[in-house]
């Protein structure tokens, strides 16, 4: 057991209550954000969707930095990070893909645009799966070649994100940026903060899941020598 | 210096030497090549005329498809005997290994791409011949680019269970910025007014991604395959 653990077991029921307060508290403050001009209602799931973009790709930043940890130290727990980590990517990228097009088919008319930052998010969504079927399916000593995987898929965020930038700009299409007014940034920030807090509970929660089934496993077979 | 570039020359050797005496991978991959531009042909020709664009298209799933069954069946034959073992228990550097799986490999993909190639010309109408140094530097680098992550994922997944699917599932998502650039770089040589200053920007990209990417196989492929 490490000893940063008693510490992120006192912090964790706290870090839910203030996370639970403010998702509580977040639909007033959306409602009480001003209507955009142009879109009316509809762009108020901004105030959900771009916070679970945001955590995604803070996700996969942590799980790549830990899996390159893992995969040249050796560490464990590093290793425990990366899954944990993976796997948030994989929910949060979820919600953001979900509310993506719930926007855009009332804004665009479709429900899906190959734009710039939707294939991106969408890329990086899939190296993600890749990389928890591998550890899924790969059988045992998977978890080292996912190392190798996630160190690949962060090396390869700025030539997916500039490949997929000049594509979408030799066929440009219109679309809808929104700019935010003065009155939308505070509820937009509370929301971020609410997801961000959620994140790290929830990757806590994971990290803890894992050391404990690694330590189940060591006493497993300290049982069988 | 000298040893590195001996053992990856002795590794890539053998592995053409197996190839020639078999020649399978080259026949098999070859076909299968052939094959999925048959597949596409039904797909993108419109009243006996390909789609705008479908020959670029074509081409590089043709390679993509064929590569990742290239490297599938060529670590399938190290794990025969386990060759592959024995070779990392050689006392050479490991990244001299992954350095002659890849130019084995590069060899045998370079000799399918010399038959598809001017095949998909040939049935496609597709002027690939206009900038022929363009073309040839976006195939080179783009296969170089595929199959540099290709190899270090297959090489690591021969341990690994059900490796066959998770090959493509790996590299495919890893390897868009290859395809993106391939196929937009091949389309601005293909159209009508052809675009060489557009082609010239993806061969960049191309030779960066190369370089990036080499560069981290060579740094992992030590971690990875230690057991």
């Amino acid at each position: 057991m490490t000893q940063s653990a008693p510490m992120s077991q006192r912090l964790f029921l706290p870090l839910v209550a203030v996370a639970a307060i403010m998702f509580a508290a977040a639909p007033v403050f959306i409602a009480w954000a001003p209507y955009e001009s142009t879109m009316g209602l509809v762009q108020k799931i901004f105030y959900f969707h771009v916070p679970s973009w945001i955590a995604m790709f803070l996700s996969a930043f942590v799980c790549g930095v830990a899996s390159v940890v893992f995969l040249f130290k050796g560490r464990a727990q590093a290793d425990r990070v990366a899954v944990g980590a993976a796997e948030l990517v994989v929910v949060f990228g979820f919600i953001g893909l979900m509310t993506g097009p719930l926007w855009a088919r009332k804004a665009w008319g479709v429900w899906w645009q190959w734009d710039a930052r939707l294939t991106m998010a969408l890329v990086m969504w899939m190296i993600f799966i890749a990389y928890l079927l591998l550890r899924e399916y790969g059988g045992p000593g998977s978890e080292k070649l996912a190392a190798g995987v996630a160190l690949f898929g962060m090396a390869n965020v700025p030539f997916v994100y500039w490949s997929v930038n000049v594509w979408r700009t030799i066929h440009p299409t219109t679309t809808v940026v929104p700019t935010l007014a003065p009155g939308m940034r505070g509820a937009f920030w509370w929301c971020a903060v609410a997801f961000l807090l959620l994140y790290t509970a929830m990757l806590m929660a994971r990290v803890r899941l894992e050391t404990q089934r690694g330590e189940l496993d060591r006493l497993y077979r300290e049982l069988d020598d | 210096m000298r040893r590195f570039v001996t053992v990856a020359w002795l590794i890539m050797r053998k592995d053409l030497t197996v190839e020639a005496r078999s020649r399978e991978l080259l026949f098999t991959t070859l076909f299968f090549a052939m094959s999925i531009v048959l597949v596409f042909a039904f797909g993108f020709v419109r009243d006996g005329r390909p789609v705008e664009n479908a020959a670029a298209g074509i081409l590089w799933i043709a390679i993509a498809f064929a590569g990742t069954l290239a490297l599938g069946r060529t670590f399938e034959r190290e794990r025969y005997h386990d060759v592959l073992h024995a070779l990392l228990l050689a006392p050479v550097d490991r990244p001299a290994i992954y350095v002659g799986k890849l130019l084995g490999i590069l060899a045998l993909l370079a000799t399918v791409e010399a038959i598809v190639v001017p095949l998909i010309a040939l049935m496609f109408q597709a002027p690939l011949f206009r900038h022929p140094l363009l073309i040839v530097a976006l195939l080179a680098l783009g296969t170089t680019g595929f199959a540099a992550v290709g190899t270090l994922f297959a090489a690591m997944l021969v341990r690994a269970r059900s490796r066959d699917v998770l090959l493509p599932v790996l590299l495919y998502p890893i390897t868009i910025p290859v395809i993106i650039a391939g196929v937009r770089g091949t389309a601005a040589l293909l159209q009508p007014e052809a675009d060489p200053a557009m082609a010239r920007m993806w061969i960049g990209m191309l030779g960066f991604f190369d370089v990036v990417f080499i560069t981290l196989s060579l740094w992992t492929f030590e971690p990875v395959m230690t057991e």
